[in-house]
């Protein structure tokens, strides 16, 4: 069934990346697709690694993405978008955070966090564009605005428009008062942006 | 969780097979609900308590879940119980003998089972229940599935006065799909009626209702024979057919979409014509199931010819992955490689207790006490086992700390003499499986140390209640327990118990390294709530002074993940010994000032964060709210 669209999310427990990959799912339902959303999350509440799998098109069977088929993959994390570098099909693009987030293992010594994440992928030949979503929601007031700075970076790598997507983001806080609706319009044209920066200095 | 209470009947609505069971358990007008957490089973009843008309409760463990949920169905109303795999071990002994009195109301039991061991000290595959009790078991696919089969499962277990087994896997529990849904539907329950011959299971009134299980057996088989959960779609290739029940199914059609297959959805008592059917269709059949070899193992003993483990994985989740080379080996066709990279090298990232954890101390301590042996069990606590404390030597099952470890210390061999003993245990899983174990500890006179780590939740699936928080699951007050009254209770001396701030690192080592000197059963219990809760409070954050810092990294050793190193060094020691320095500095953006790390720090280099700029502190994950 290769006519599916396959977008791995993946970051670290507490980032919101099953929240992110859930809207992508609403806004691809919204459109009339079928959808599947799955994740490998265990523990991941305790700082481990979050993989959310969607999968949407006419038909979905398999929840999961297998490797080599996965259209986009969004990293909220550099070297989480490294580790899942196998699940992208040739052509794929990666579109990362630049944060690094350090965990306790490298922090005691027993590991090294890779130098640069970002070099290594691209000596892979995969195609990536990295931006800092991390310092983006900073400068809007909230780490937490980072998660829609990150849908609004896929925005534009998706089968369908950024409004139904920006549409689906915003109805989460329609309850929550017009300073988060605008807040999270800004995170989400902010990530969208920075990911069109960077798309035309590497061009 | 989402509560999706409001949404009308006949929505199309993304829900995971959680969610989707308990809508169903709500629309089938099921009135008593009840389950200990466990993932991936937690969310069914988190949802289902979201519902109105109905009642939910945690219980304190699998099988008084069950019990609870006997009751009711008893009592003539439909009722609604669930748990993950290892549930159903602790939930067995009931189900054994309900199998034999049957039930009025439909009684639906949900098992969902940790494929692959995302959080799970083994894996099992629960359909053997179905065959070990003698009970249907209903295996869906997707989250439509599981929404329709809960409702089917209601009437067959009425039908038939049976419990239904509705065996999920990780993924059915926590997939989303689409699903429609509909109205709820009030069940007006019979009422109990008294009937000690069916309901009193002496052996003279047991030994009768076994033939009369064995007569369902047949029934219910000639049931799954005609049923429309179980289906053949014929397909265009005839080399290969599949026999595949649960995800499994969806696997086998993304790999081969023009193969003859077999759903099973009524998947025991398996419907063996319908196997022998498909088997007449096709050169050969491959059985795909996850994750034992439990219907393969029956077709064969019935001579129906099938292929199944000697060529599928006898663990973890199958895919289409895995699928694939498995049948072009076996049809002696070309195995195409796979276009993907390999994956790159990058350093493991295991999961780790949260900042400011009170259980962070309590590891931090046990690991600079020597000469124990430590005996620990299910929940957070288990990570204690990482690093950098390694200070968890076991853990077995939910409540098994209490018993090794008397085992350990009954059973010491000459090379741990000296050795002392403790056991690590939580709240939850105190009440769960702990206090017996304990209570055996006492009257056996073990020479233990328990540390009863009491953080007034269930933490590791997320915080839910139990009668050591004083919450209900509605977040309602309700009775607390007081464990020192209790473990008091179970016989342990009163001034061998002890209530210790887990965050006073000097007391908690002087109580533990006294404690363990004591040759009889001493009970320390930590008391400072999970930083997940709404009990936890927020205090100031702390900061590095850089210039102060030495290196030494005694800091680090807490553990906690909001200390980051800045750079590393070496320094020679008089005595010509080379260190290895650290030096460090704390995110202060999400520190909550719990004070751990300052108190191992010898140069004072840990003080107050002097807030420059407006700091947003990080409480949970997902979008600003």
């Amino acid at each position: 069934m290769s006519e599916n669209t396959n977008i791995l999310v993946v970051g670290i427990g507490g980032q919101g990346v099953m929240t992110a990959t859930e809207i992508l799912a609403e806004a691809a339902i919204a459109l009339g697709h079928d959808a599947k959303k799955t994740e490998v999350a265990g523990m991941a509440q305790r700082g481990g690694v979050v993989s959310s799998h969607l999968r949407f098109g006419q038909r979905v069977l398999s929840p999961q993405i297998t490797p080599g088929t996965a259209d986009v993959l969004l990293g909220f994390e550099s070297a989480e978008a490294m580790r899942w570098q196998h699940m992208l099909k040739p052509g794929g693009i990666t579109l990362m955070n630049t944060a690094r987030l350090v965990p306790p293992v490298v922090e005691l010594g027993l590991f090294d966090y890779p130098e640069d994440p970002l070099a290594e992928i691209r000596k892979s030949g995969n195609k990536v564009v990295a931006f800092d979503a991390t310092t983006i929601a900073q400068n809007l007031g909230d780490i937490r605005l980072g998660n829609t700075v990150m849908l609004g970076a896929i925005a534009d790598h998706l089968p369908f428009g950024a409004e139904v997507l920006l549409d689906c983001v915003l109805k989460r806080f329609q309850r929550k008062g017009e300073k988060l609706v605008k807040l999270n319009r800004q995170a989400f044209e902010a990530g969208r942006a920075a990911v069109g920066e960077a798309e035309t200095a590497a061009a | 969780m989402a509560a999706v209470m409001p949404v009308p009947a006949a929505s199309r609505v993304l829900m995971s097979g959680n969610e989707a069971v308990a809508r169903a358990v709500w629309e089938a007008g099921v009135k008593v609900a009840a389950a200990y957490p466990g993932t991936p089973s937690t969310e069914m009843l988190e949802v289902i308590s979201s519902y109105p008309d109905l009642y939910a409760e945690w219980s304190v463990n699998e099988k008084v879940s069950l019990e609870v949920a006997i009751g009711a169905a008893y009592a003539g109303s439909r009722s609604f119980c669930c748990m993950k795999h290892v549930g159903m071990n602790v939930a067995s002994d009931a189900l054994m003998t309900l199998t034999l009195t049957g039930v009025v109301g439909g009684l639906v039991i949900a098992i969902a089972d940790d494929v692959g061991l995302s959080s799970s000290q083994n894996e099992q595959d629960s359909r053997y229940w179905g065959r070990f009790a003698h009970v249907p078991v209903l295996e869906p696919a997707d989250s439509q599935e599981a929404y329709a089969m809960t409702l089917y499962a209601y009437e067959l277990s009425e039908k038939f006065q049976v419990p239904v087994i509705l065996r999920m896997t990780t993924r059915i529990n926590h997939v989303k799909s689409l699903v429609t849904v509909g109205e709820r539907n009030e069940y007006v329950g019979a009422g109990f009626k008294k009937e000690p011959a069916r309901f009193v299971m002496v052996p003279g009134n047991a030994g009768k209702r076994i033939p009369l299980m064995f007569a369902r057996d047949i029934k219910l088989r000639e049931l799954a024979e005609t049923s429309e959960l179980n289906f053949i779609e014929e397909g265009s290739d005839k080399r290969v057919g599949f026999i595949a029940s649960g995800p499994a199914y969806m696997h086998v059609k993304e790999s081969f979409p023009n193969a003859p297959v077999l759903k099973l959805g009524f998947s025991s008592p398996v419907p063996f014509e319908k196997c022998r059917e498909l088997a007449a269709m096709v050169d050969l059949v491959v059985v795909v199931e996850e994750v034992e070899p439990l219907v393969e193992t029956e077709l064969k003993a019935q001579g129906i010819k099938v292929i199944g483990k000697e060529i599928l994985p006898l663990q973890g989740e199958l895919s289409p992955n895995v699928l694939k080379p498995a049948i072009a080996r076996l049809l002696g066709e070309p195995v195409t490689e796979t276009t993907a990279l390999a994956p790159m090298q990058v350093f493991p990232r295991p999961p780790t207790m949260c900042v400011a954890c009170p259980h962070l101390g309590v590891y931090y301590t046990l690991s600079q006490v020597r000469n124990l042996n430590i005996s620990g069990d299910i929940g957070c606590y288990t990570l204690g086992a990482g690093h950098p404390w390694n200070a968890l030597d076991t853990c077995v099952s939910m409540g098994a700390s209490m018993g090794v470890a008397l085992g350990m210390d009954k059973g010491r061999g000459e090379a741990d003499k000296d050795k002392r003993i403790v056991a690590v245990i939580g709240d939850s899983t105190f009440l769960h499986m702990g206090m017996q174990g304990l209570l055996d500890m006492v009257y056996n006179k073990g020479n233990v140390t328990v540390l009863l780590l009491d953080n007034r939740a269930v933490g590791m699936t997320g915080g839910q209640n139990n009668p050591g928080n004083g919450y209900g699951i509605h977040g309602e007050e309700a009775p607390r327990v007081d464990f020192a009254k209790l473990v008091s209770a179970l016989g342990v001396k009163d001034e061998r118990i002890h209530v210790v701030n887990p965050y006073e690192l000097p007391v908690l080592f002087k109580t533990i390294r006294e404690e363990v000197k004591v040759p009889e059963v001493s009970v320390i219990i930590t008391d400072q709530p999970c930083v997940l809760v709404k009990d936890y409070h927020k205090l100031k954050p702390f900061e590095v002074i850089d210039d102060k810092c030495t290196g030494c990294g005694n800091c680090i050793d807490v553990g906690c993940p909001a200390i980051h190193v800045t750079r590393r060094g070496k320094e020679v020691k008089p005595s010509g010994r080379e260190v290895d320095l650290a030096f460090v500095r704390i995110e202060t953006s999400v520190c909550t000032g719990c004070g751990l790390c300052v108190q191992p720090c010898a140069p004072k280099a840990i003080v107050h964060h002097v807030q420059t700029s407006p700091i947003q502190l990080v409480t949970k994950g997902g979008c600003a709210a």
